[in-house]
This record gives structure tokens, C-alpha cells and sequence, in this order.
């Protein structure tokens, strides 16, 4: 606080700060608190949309357990396995752009954020490869189930859960994405420093919760016994 | 303590400048379409919230003349099926869900706080956008065909019906989401953006409403939301979930639909209890009895209220066990609402009493709310509910929670804050005699279905055995009564709007922060940083220097 | 002052944050490998595997919620939210299955089916209706 050039530093980024506080807070901390409750509060909102597809599938399953176990068996393992790998390494490295936010390491901010996008992408792409296969042997929902030689029926309402918890995942990666996009060009343009990073957090905890569903569809679809 | 704004205002009759206000500056139809000033949010989704009553209300008088005789009066079976199920989709989506937390509540919560704003503004703007979009849909549904499901758009039929079903429930999709912008930006609001000096017991009550209402919100709406979108996709995909002839199961659609709709029938009553809590104590200037008591009744009917969506499936086919679990857990929710009850009347009790328009209502409330209440008990007990299941007593103990309850305590909040939001005095001697034509209109309609449906009358018919005639003519012009009376409401509030500005800041002698800043408020609520110097019901003697 | 305290502490929790992120990271990978090893294992009944799947993966769920969501260092608030939801969840999964499991179940209490009660029996509507019981009333009520 000596150093002159830390004052400046701090008469800098002070000017900076007012504009991104909002007029109705009073202080940085309030606008960052009510900004997480905020985030937790959709996301608990999350929990419970993709909580209704749990509950649905662990009842159908109950009702129809042998479909279920054999309907599994055309998933592949490993692919699901690569995926909850890659995804918890863009975890991580997405918490790394926010530790380099708070603490203004403004270049690694950005390489951080670019791993995540292209994990992200990794994933989408692995996705994509699973679903034409699945495409391919008529392995789709309801009634455009057309797979042939099934021994036990009701198979087609393992993939209509398959699809629909699969794809609305993947909408929320898409969504990430766009969001991580957004933030990688504020974080270029500078907005970000160690008292203003909510955006960048925010973004986080979205980005984490994305990947904590997918811990939960990971042996619940893929390694049904 | 003399120069406190709000004890200027009482006492000195003379008139403030309020030309500056947030209604004409800044000034333009963009400036309002654009806004993030909650007051002017608050404003919109009253104007929709009540465009939305209105046409609600109109498919009620047309149910109610379609009954007036056991055949055919006015129209077709089918129109009546799609009268019926716009009327309570409109009514419950459209307008009592967010007609006193998004219209009211945006405008009170953050001027009872303290707060310049709600937490996140542009969010608030969102959420009326999407409201906006949600009914649009719900227009379209209604014009492109109509739906002929009833609101509860029960499978299998509403997987097979043809209609506007999906176009339906893409409405009521796109509604939650409006819904829980709300929800969220109150529960920010509240914890972070209270006045210095508020703690959680200085808050006035129906912030303690509008929080457990928005716990709700968050919590339940998005199990609504993924059971429609489930429902649609069984339409046009047949996963196989819902629909009996492909495996599904269709009480898992009620379970599915109830977990969200059960505790959405608390989102619209908690901030009917919220508005009550606030106009008793005003108009019987006399502090809040069980304080504590009230605002923890509160959140216990908030998180109840999740427990006992299955006594709407007693004859459905769910299992016994799981009906005697739902029975039990339904009693639960008599006790908080006992406690506010008592509550109330105890705060009454010795007060020194004025019968405005206002508490006029709010004692409707407590005699309507009381007889919903009580018959709400006899229906969640299992024995009597298998004799009374889809009769007209259903019928009638839901509209006195929802219309005798909510709506009535709409109408007390929208008469106690109409001077606070548009800066004029209605005249109180027609709403007097308005609030006595709905009061009595009101009985008119719903306590004669009462009857009706103790002696066998099926809900959601057409037609109807002779012997009925007398009971349902006597409920058609009742609901007469009750449509000139709110007629009558609309009538001289709209007329009071032409009046130059004539409220003081605080017409009731309130206790809360909205009455300390002028009526109506500039567009930063307060032309002064609120400090809380009193409980929001202190109504003991003023403390003099 | 009391600012510059606190964003020194901050810092002190900052240098470590790496460290702690890689290593939760490490603990990630090493959990799912161990999901994949288990779920080849039969145990007794298919039940234990996905108890021992969904155990696995809570332990996962809140390693990412506690350290990448800083919800250890966080305000309690955040915390709770996330519980509730769980716990709401909870409560909807398990009525749900409550009622499923148990479906059909009348029976099993001894009731037995009485021979339906004839119109005008006591407890009839005064009025002398048709109608015997008003729970079954739309199969006597007119449809035209």
C-alpha cells in the first residue's frame, strides 16, 4: 500500500470497480453474494429438472428391470468412461481460470478457459460419435425403436431415457459453452480482476453442476447391473 | 424523531410535490417496455396479471350460464370441455401464481426492505418477458383449437385427445420459468438487500410470505416443467412413461404433475396470508400477535406442502399405504394454517378496529379462507374423500382457498397499496359496497356447491339430473353478484386514476418502509437511506422528540 | 484494514488452491476408475452394485461441490441450498417409490368386497336421488 505504483494500481481498477457495481448494492461483496445465491438458486432449480428424469428412470427401471439390463449392454463402456474423464478435467481447469481470475492472472485465465471449451467439445464430439452408432442399429426412443432381435421387450423406454437425459445434458453442455465463450472475451478484454470475477465464478459453478450430473448418469446408465 | 418522514406525513396535511414520480420520469412507452425499476415491473405484470382475471373470469360466467339448466343452454359439449379447461389453465398460470408475488410482490418487497431494487433486475425484466411469451402461447393454443383436458391435463387422455395440447403445455413450460426468475430474485433479494438494522424478525410478514412462497417457486416449478415436457414428448414420441397401452404408468403423471401443483396451490395462498398479515395489524393498530409465530407458519406450510401431493390420487389407483401416508401428512398443514389463523384473530382482538376497504377484505379472508380450510380437512381424510372425489364440494373447496382466499386477499393488498403505487384515493364508499357484492356473491356461487357436491354432483359435467336445477341456477346468479361487484372494483379503481394526485404517504398509518416515502415513489424508492427505527408493526403510542 | 486482512488470508488460501484442485482432480479419476472396476464385480444382488455406484458417485459429487464449487469455504447459505434440493428430490423419489412398490396393495389388509349398497339405504341424499353413493356418481349420472 506504500508503493505508489500499487496506488495507482488501486485508483485504477477503483474506477473500474464502480462501473460494474451495480447502483442498488452497496458494496462489491453484497453484489457477489446475492450473485452466488442467485447461481444456487438455479441450480437447485437444475437439480430438480434433471431430478424429475431420475425419478422417472429408477421407476421405469423397477418396472422393467430386465429391459433396462439388457437394453444397456448396447452402450458402449469405455466411450462413457473417456467422457467422465474428460469432463472432470474440464472441471478442473475451469476452477483454475477462476482461481487465475481472483488472483489477476489474466493470460492463464484464458489458456484455462480454452482447455475447458475444447474438453467440452471433446465431449460433445464423443457424444456425437455414440449417437449415430445408436442411430444406426434403430436404437431411438419410443416409437422409433426399429432394433431387431430383442429377447425382452420394453427395451425402447431404456432409450427414450438414454436420449432424453443424454440430450438435455447436452444442451447444457451447448449452454456452457456459449457461457464459457462469453466470459473467455470479457476475461480478454480485462473486466475481471481480484474484486470483480463474479461472471467468471458464476460460469464455474454452472460448469461444475454440468459435470456433477454427469457422475450420476455415468454408472446409472452405463453400468446397470 | 419529529423530522422521520413518515411522521411528517401523518401529521402535516400539507401537500409534497410528487409530480417527479416513477411513473412519469423517465417518460415513454420504451422507457416502461425497457425498465428494470421493480415498481414499473410490478405495474406491468399487474396490468397482465388482471387482463388475464378478466378473461378467467369471463369463461366462469360462461361455465356457470352453460349450467343454468341440466341440457344444453349456450353451447356444445365440446366448447363447454375447452370453457372449463381455459378457465382454470388462464386462472392458475396466468394470473393467481403471479398475480400477488410478481405484480404486488415486485412492486412492495423491495420498498418494504428498504432496498433500491431487487437483486437482479434485468432477470425481474426477464421473468415478464417470458410470462409475456408464455401466454401468447397460451392465446395461440386457445385460438388454433383450444384444449378440452381440464388444467390437469391428465393422461392418457391428454396423450391421445387431439387439440392444442402441446401448444398448451409449452405455454405452462415457458410460465415456470417466469416463475422462478421470480422465486429466485426475491430469495437474493431478501437475504442480501435488507435495510441496515432490519434482521430477520424486523421484516414485515409478507416478506416472510414471499420468501417461503419463493421457496416454492425454486423448488417445485421445475418438476413441473420436466413432466410437461415429458407429456409432450409421450404425445409425439411415445416414450413409453405415462401411456398405459405402450407399459407407462399414468399415476406416475399424477404423481409427476401433483408434486409441482400441490405445493403450487401454496404458492398462491401463502401470499394471500402475507397480504392479511400486513393489513390486520394496520387497520386494527395494534401490533402483530405471535409475530414469530406467523412467519414460521410460513415456511412450515412452505415445506409441508411438499408432503402431500398424493391425497389428490386417493381414488386413483395409488397404493393404500402410500394414500394413508398422504392422508396423515395432509393433517400436518391444518396446523400452520391454524396458527396464522388464531393469529390473526388474537391481533384483532382489542384493537382499535377501522373498517375500510382494505380490512374489509382481509375480514372476508379470515371468514372465506376458514371454511376453504376446514373443508380442505374433510377432503384429506380418506374415507370422506372417496365419497366426495370429483364432485362439486372439490369444486367448491378449492375456490374458497383460491378465489375466497387468494383473490380476495389480492384484492385487499391491491386496495391497501393502490395509493401507494398510483399516488390517488379510490372512493371508498363504492368499494365498500363492492367489497359486500363479491363477499356476498362470492357465498352465492361456491356455498351452494357445496351442497351440490355432497349430494352427488359430478364435477366437470355437462349436463345434469333435474333435481340439481334449483342449486345450480341459485350459483349462476350468484356468480352475477360476484361479477358485478368486481366490475364495480375495476370500475372506480380505474376512475380514481384520472384524478390528480391526492395520496398522502401513508393513508393507513402503517408501520412498514413503503409508507415513508411519497406516494407514488420516485424511481430510487426513497429520496432518503432507510434505517429501520421501529418493528414493523409498532403501534404503540408515538414517541414524542 | 480490516479489507486488507482479508484479502491477505485470501491469498494465504490462494497459494494452495492449485495444489488442492489437482489433487481433488486425482481422487476424481481414481473413484470413477474404481466405479467401472466395481460394476464388472457381481455382489450378491444387482441391489449392492448400485448402492455401491451411487455411494461411489456422491463421494464424487461432493468432492466437486466442496472444493471446485468452494462450497467448504463458502457461506453456509449455498450450502443449504444445495441440501434442500437434494433432500426435496429425495422426498419425491421416495413417495414415489413408495407408492409403486406397494401398488395393489388392498388385499393384504383383509378387505373384503360387500355386495354394492342399494339405492335409499340410510345415508342416501334426503332429496331421495337416484344416486346411492356420490363417489360413483358419474356412472349414474346422465352423460346427455
Amino acid at each position: 500500500m506504500n508503493d505508489s505504483a500499487t496506488v495507482v494500481h488501486e485508483e485504477h481498477s477503483h474506477e473500474h470497480h464502480d462501473s460494474s457495481l451495480q447502483h442498488h448494492f452497496a458494496t462489491y461483496e453484497q453484489q457477489m453474494d446475492a450473485g452466488k445465491i442467485g447461481m444456487w438458486l438455479f441450480l437447485a432449480t437444475e437439480i430438480l429438472l434433471f431430478g424429475g428424469l431420475f425419478v422417472g428412470f429408477g421407476l421405469m427401471q423397477a418396472k422393467f428391470p430386465e429391459a433396462f439390463v439388457e437394453a444397456h449392454h448396447h452402450l458402449d463402456k469405455n466411450l462413457g468412461f473417456l467422457n467422465t474423464v474428460v469432463l472432470l478435467i474440464s472441471s478442473f481447469t475451469m476452477v483454475m481460470a477462476v482461481h487465475c481470475a481472483k488472483t489477476e492472472q489474466r493470460r492463464k485465465v484464458l489458456v484455462y478457459l480454452l482447455i475447458t471449451l475444447a474438453c467440452a467439445a471433446i465431449f460433445l464430439g464423443v457424444k456425437y460419435f455414440e449417437y449415430e452408432h445408436k442411430f444406426h442399429e434403430g436404437l431411438l426412443p419410443g416409437k422409433f425403436y426399429s432394433h431387431v432381435g430383442d429377447t425382452v421387450p420394453h427395451q425402447f423406454v431404456f432409450f427414450s431415457f438414454y436420449f432424453m437425459m443424454t440430450g438435455l445434458h447436452g444442451l447444457h453442455i451447448l449452454g456452457g459453452m456459449a457461457a464459457i465463450t462469453w466470459i473467455f472475451f470479457r476475461a480478454k478484454r480485462g473486466d475481471f480482476n481480484h474484486k470483480y470475477y463474479t461472471p467468471i465464478d458464476l460460469v464455474g459453478l454452472y460448469w461444475h453442476l454440468v459435470d456433477l450430473i454427469w457422475i450420476y448418469l455415468f454408472p446409472l446408465l452405463y453400468l446397470i447391473s | 424523531m419529529a423530522n422521520h418522514p413518515a411522521t411528517q406525513a401523518i401529521h402535516t396535511p400539507v401537500k409534497e410535490d410528487v409530480s417527479v414520480n416513477y411513473i412519469t420520469s423517465p417518460k415513454g412507452l420504451k422507457s416502461w417496455l425497457t425498465t428494470l425499476d421493480h415498481k414499473r415491473i410490478g405495474i406491468m405484470y399487474l396490468w397482465a396479471v388482471l387482463g388475464a382475471f378478466l378473461l378467467g373470469g369471463i369463461f366462469a360466467l360462461l361455465i356457470r350460464i352453460e349450467l343454468l339448466t341440466p341440457k344444453e343452454t349456450i353451447m356444445t359439449a365440446e366448447t363447454y370441455n375447452k370453457v372449463f379447461t381455459l378457465h382454470g389453465v388462464i386462472m392458475v398460470f396466468l394470473f393467481i401464481i403471479p398475480s400477488i408475488p410478481a405484480a404486488l410482490g415486485n412492486f412492495v418487497l423491495p420498498l418494504m426492505l428498504g432496498a433500491k431494487d431487487v437483486a437482479f433486475p434485468r432477470l425481474n425484466l426477464a421473468s415478464y418477458y417470458i410470462y409475456v411469451v408464455g401466454a401468447l402461447f397460451g392465446v395461440t393454443a386457445m385460438v388454433t383449437g383450444g384444449v378440452d383436458t381440464g388444467w390437469t391435463f391428465y393422461t392418457p387422455y391428454s396423450t391421445t385427445t387431439n387439440g392444442q395440447v402441446s401448444m398448451m403445455v409449452m405455454a405452462a413450460f415457458i410460465l415456470g420459468f417466469s416463475s422462478i426468475f421470480t422465486g429466485i430474485n426475491f430469495i437474493a433479494t431478501i437475504h442480501k438487500l435488507r435495510a441496515p438494522g432490519m434482521g430477520w424478525f424486523q421484516m414485515p410478514l409478507f416478506v416472510w410470505g414471499m420468501y417461503s412462497t419463493a421457496i416454492i417457486q425454486v423448488l417445485a416449478t421445475p418438476v413441473l416443467g420436466i413432466t410437461l415436457v415429458l407429456l409432450m414428448l409421450e404425445r409425439s414420441f411415445g416414450i413409453g412413461i405415462f401411456d398405459p397401452a405402450i407399459g407407462g404408468d399414468p399415476v406416475l403423471f399424477q404423481h409427476f404433475f401433483w408434486f409441482y401443483s400441490h405445493p403450487a396451490v401454496y404458492i398462491m395462498i401463502v401470499p394471500g396470508m402475507a397480504i392479511i398479515s400486513e393489513v390486520i395489524p394496520t387497520f386494527s393498530k395494534k401490533t402483530i400477535f405471535g409475530y414469530k409465530a406467523i412467519a414460521f407458519s410460513s415456511v412450515a406450510i412452505a415445506l409441508v406442502g411438499f408432503l402431500v401431493w398424493g391425497h389428490h390420487l386417493f381414488v386413483s389407483g395409488q397404493s393404500s399405504l402410500a394414500s394413508v401416508i398422504f392422508s396423515f401428512l395432509t393433517f400436518l398443514v391444518a396446523i400452520p394454517s391454524g396458527v396464522k389463523v388464531f393469529n390473526w384473530l388474537a391481533t384483532m382482538y382489542r384493537g382499535s378496529i377501522s373498517l375500510e376497504a382494505p380490512m374489509l377484505y382481509a375480514i372476508s379472508f379470515l371468514l372465506l379462507f376458514s371454511i376453504g380450510g376446514l373443508t380442505g380437512i374433510f377432503l384429506g381424510a380418506l374415507s370422506v374423500d372417496i365419497h366426495l372425489t370429483d364432485t362439486y364440494f372439490v369444486v367448491a373447496h378449492f375456490h374458497y382457498v383460491m378465489m375466497g382466499g387468494t383473490v380476495i386477499a389480492f384484492l385487499a393488498g391491491l386496495h391497501y397499496w393502490w395509493p401507494k403505487m398510483f399516488g390517488r384515493m379510490y372512493n371508498e364508499k363504492l368499494a365498500r359496497i363492492g367489497c359486500g357484492l363479491v363477499f356476498v356473491g362470492f357465498n352465492m356461487t361456491f356455498f351452494t356447491q357445496f351442497i351440490l357436491g355432497s349430494r352427488g354432483m359430478p364435477r366437470r359435467y355437462y349436463n345434469y339430473l333435474d333435481q340439481f336445477q334449483p342449486l345450480h341456477a341459485f350459483s349462476t346468479v350468484g356468480s352475477w353478484v360476484l361479477g358485478a361487484g368486481l366490475f364495480l372494483t375495476a370500475g372506480y379503481l380505474l376512475a380514481s386514476l384520472r384524478k390528480p394526485y391526492d395520496a398522502p404517504r401513508n393513508p393507513w398509518g402503517g408501520r412498514t418502509f413503503e409508507w415513508e416515502t411519497q406516494s407514488p415513489p420516485i424511481t430510487g424508492n426513497f429520496d432518503f437511506d432507510p434505517v429501520l427505527l421501529h418493528g414493523p408493526y409498532d403501534y404503540r403510542p408515538e414517541r414524542k422528540g | 484494514m480490516s479489507e486488507t486482512t482479508l484479502t491477505n488470508t485470501h491469498d494465504s488460501h490462494d497459494a494452495n488452491a492449485p495444489k488442492i484442485y489437482a489433487a481433488v482432480l486425482g481422487v476424481l479419476l481414481i473413484l470413477t476408475f474404481i466405479t467401472v472396476a466395481a460394476s464388472k464385480v457381481q455382489f450378491g444382488s444387482g441391489m449392492v452394485n448400485v448402492v455401491i455406484a451411487l455411494t461411489i458417485a456422491t463421494i464424487k459429487a461432493s468432492l466437486v461441490a466442496l472444493f471446485f464449487m468452494h462450497l467448504i469455504h463458502d457461506k453456509p447459505m449455498n450450502s443449504i441450498i444445495l441440501v434442500t434440493s437434494f433432500a426435496f428430490l429425495g422426498v419425491f423419489m421416495g413417495l414415489c417409490y413408495t407408492d409403486q412398490a406397494t401398488r395393489g396393495d388392498l388385499k393384504p389388509l383383509g378387505l373384503k368386497v360387500k355386495p354394492p349398497v342399494v339405492a335409499g339405504a340410510p345415508g342416501a341424499a334426503p332429496v331421495g336421488a337416484p344416486v346411492a353413493v356420490p363417489g360413483t356418481a358419474p356412472a349414474t349420472a346422465p352423460h346427455h
